[in-house]
């Protein structure tokens, strides 16, 4: 028996759906402008840095390290099974941070610094969230 | 850049009833409070021509306006979070410097206390698809503001050694001022043993790092330099401001241990020709206790990664060295969801003399300083008398 996944997704936008569609082929892709060479993260159809709309899909190696972390003790609306639960923010490799989660490893042992990669957690047939784990 | 130092001063204050006011809608307190501050002012709502609300009901500050029956020249509704009403004063100093409006009246309140009862609290976590958070953050469990604060915080500690001990030294002081403030909510004595025995929230901050949920709200009226000197009350004259944001949602802060205050801040010393130790008397957003410590560095008062070793041993206490949040802040006093009206109210109230028990002796400057969103914005307001 299957049960249903009842957290959040993300409702995904035509600007961010080679982000989605990346996840779900267990690829982390992320925006990279060819004007002035900055990545960035949520991914723009605009560069942050320049405002230049030549901005190109690269494939993040999915190393990083953990920049922050807290451990959620009370839930946000349909976690309340999972408190205690992590909420970290990973500085990938290319330089930019994005909020994920931190898996395969005890909420006590995550720590600052910590050197981590991506896993893909496939939650729905049309939604993959890309997670992390320590690397070994 | 032209300064609007002495452009403008604050003539009248005012709160509603406060803490839980269950028989009472947003927009009776905001009567209330408007109320409260004319009469404190000696003016009229008739003198008003300058409006500034903030709040999160669609086009509220046009209802707040019907229902105070006011129908301002001058509407300015900016809403960066809890900072909003010192940028209002900053906007209303420079529509004032500009002739568009005499009186401003800034006005706002909220019911979040008897709303949760009510369950008819705003839920903040799941908000519009167009936003980013909504697809890059919320389904990994991300709700504001709790667990966005204690990253900033965890960050804090990994880099400077900021403790939780001296996080608790912030909300200890807050409840010292509040034990001299009739209005506080929460006057029991609180002991940094207490804080950290409170339950955790979301590491690193316990419930006692965390403000309390309010009823309430608050009305500031300013107006010109020539009328200010006409009316009942001393002058409390805006000397310095400064605004920033810097970015919306916590992955996108630049630093998660530098909030906007340092921008806002400097500019709002350049203006007024202050530095820090000019500063008698401190207002600080405190909706976390990091989120004082975290202004502390960012506005001057000690350098960065210092603020830990800074609130050692009660120094924003009463009787300390740096006092702040003489009310009681949002720790100990009340906390309605923006705080940032409370920190006018009571800056304005000590550089006034009327701060009855809690009054720091001689003050002449006060520094409010709002914050909001997820450190995301700072308003800068700094005040003084002759």
């Amino acid at each position: 028996m299957t049960t249903e996944y009842v957290k959040p997704l993300p409702y995904i936008h035509a600007e961010t759906k080679a982000y989605w569609d990346g996840a779900k082929s267990h690829e982390l892709l992320i925006r990279k402008c060819v004007t002035c060479g900055q990545f960035h993260f949520y991914p723009r159809e605009f560069c942050p840095a320049c405002l230049s709309s030549d901005v190109e899909w690269v494939k993040a190696s999915g190393r990083g390290t953990v920049y922050s972390v807290t451990v959620c003790h009370r839930p946000a609306p349909r976690f309340e099974k999972d408190v205690p639960y992590n909420l970290a923010l990973i500085e990938l490799e290319e330089g930019v941070r994005m909020m994920s989660n931190i898996v395969d490893c005890p909420n006590d042992d995550i720590k600052i610094g910590m050197t981590v990669e991506v896993v893909f957690d496939s939650v729905t047939p049309e939604v993959t969230l890309p997670k992390f784990r320590p690397l070994k | 850049m032209s300064s609007l130092t002495r452009k403008a001063a604050i003539v009248g204050v005012g709160e509603s009833d406060l803490g839980y006011t269950p028989d009472k809608t947003f927009l009776q307190l905001i009567g209330q409070a408007t109320q409260r501050a004319l009469d404190d002012a000696g003016l009229k709502k008739s003198d008003i021509d300058g409006l500034f609300s903030a709040g999160w009901l669609t086009m509220e500050s046009i209802m707040v306006a019907e229902y105070l029956g006011i129908q301002p020249a001058y509407s300015d509704n900016t809403l960066p979070g809890g900072s909003a009403f010192e940028f209002h004063v900053e906007h209303a100093a420079a529509a004032i410097a500009a002739g568009l409006c005499e009186t401003a009246l800034i006005c706002y309140a909220e019911t979040r206390l008897s709303d949760r009862k009510r369950k008819m609290g705003l839920n903040f976590a799941t908000g519009s698809p167009q936003e980013p958070e909504e697809q890059f953050e919320i389904p990994y469990g991300q709700w504001v503001p709790i667990p966005t604060y204690a990253l900033a915080a965890q960050r804090h500690m990994y880099q400077y050694g900021t403790t939780s001990a001296q996080l608790a030294e912030i909300a200890v002081a807050a409840r010292k001022w509040a034990e001299l403030n009739p209005a506080a909510s929460m006057r029991d004595p609180l002991t940094v043993d207490d804080v950290l025995a409170s339950p955790m929230m979301s590491t690193p901050l316990r419930l006692r790092d965390c403000c309390l949920v309010s009823d309430g709200g608050g009305a500031v009226i300013i107006t010109t330099a020539e009328r200010a000197k006409s009316l009942r009350k001393k002058p409390v004259w805006v000397l310095g401001c400064g605004e920033a944001h810097t970015h919306r949602s916590i992955t996108g802060m630049p630093d998660l241990t530098v909030t906007p205050a340092k921008f806002s801040g400097e500019r709002a010393f350049r203006m007024a020709g202050l530095t820090p130790s000019d500063i008698d008397v401190l207002q600080l957003y405190d909706s976390f206790t990091i989120t004082v410590l975290l202004q502390l560095e960012d506005l001057g008062f000690c350098p960065k990664g210092e603020g830990g070793r800074f609130v050692e041993d009660q120094r924003l206490a009463p009787g300390g060295s740096q006092p702040a949040n003489t009310g009681g802040g949002g720790l100990s006093c009340l906390h309605t969801g923006m705080f940032g009206i409370f920190l006018l109210t009571e800056g304005t109230r000590q550089l006034r003399g009327e701060a009855g028990q809690r009054q720091v002796p001689d003050a002449r400057h006060a520094l409010c300083n709002g914050i909001g969103g997820s450190l995301a914005s700072s308003g800068t307001v700094i005040l003084g008398v002759e």
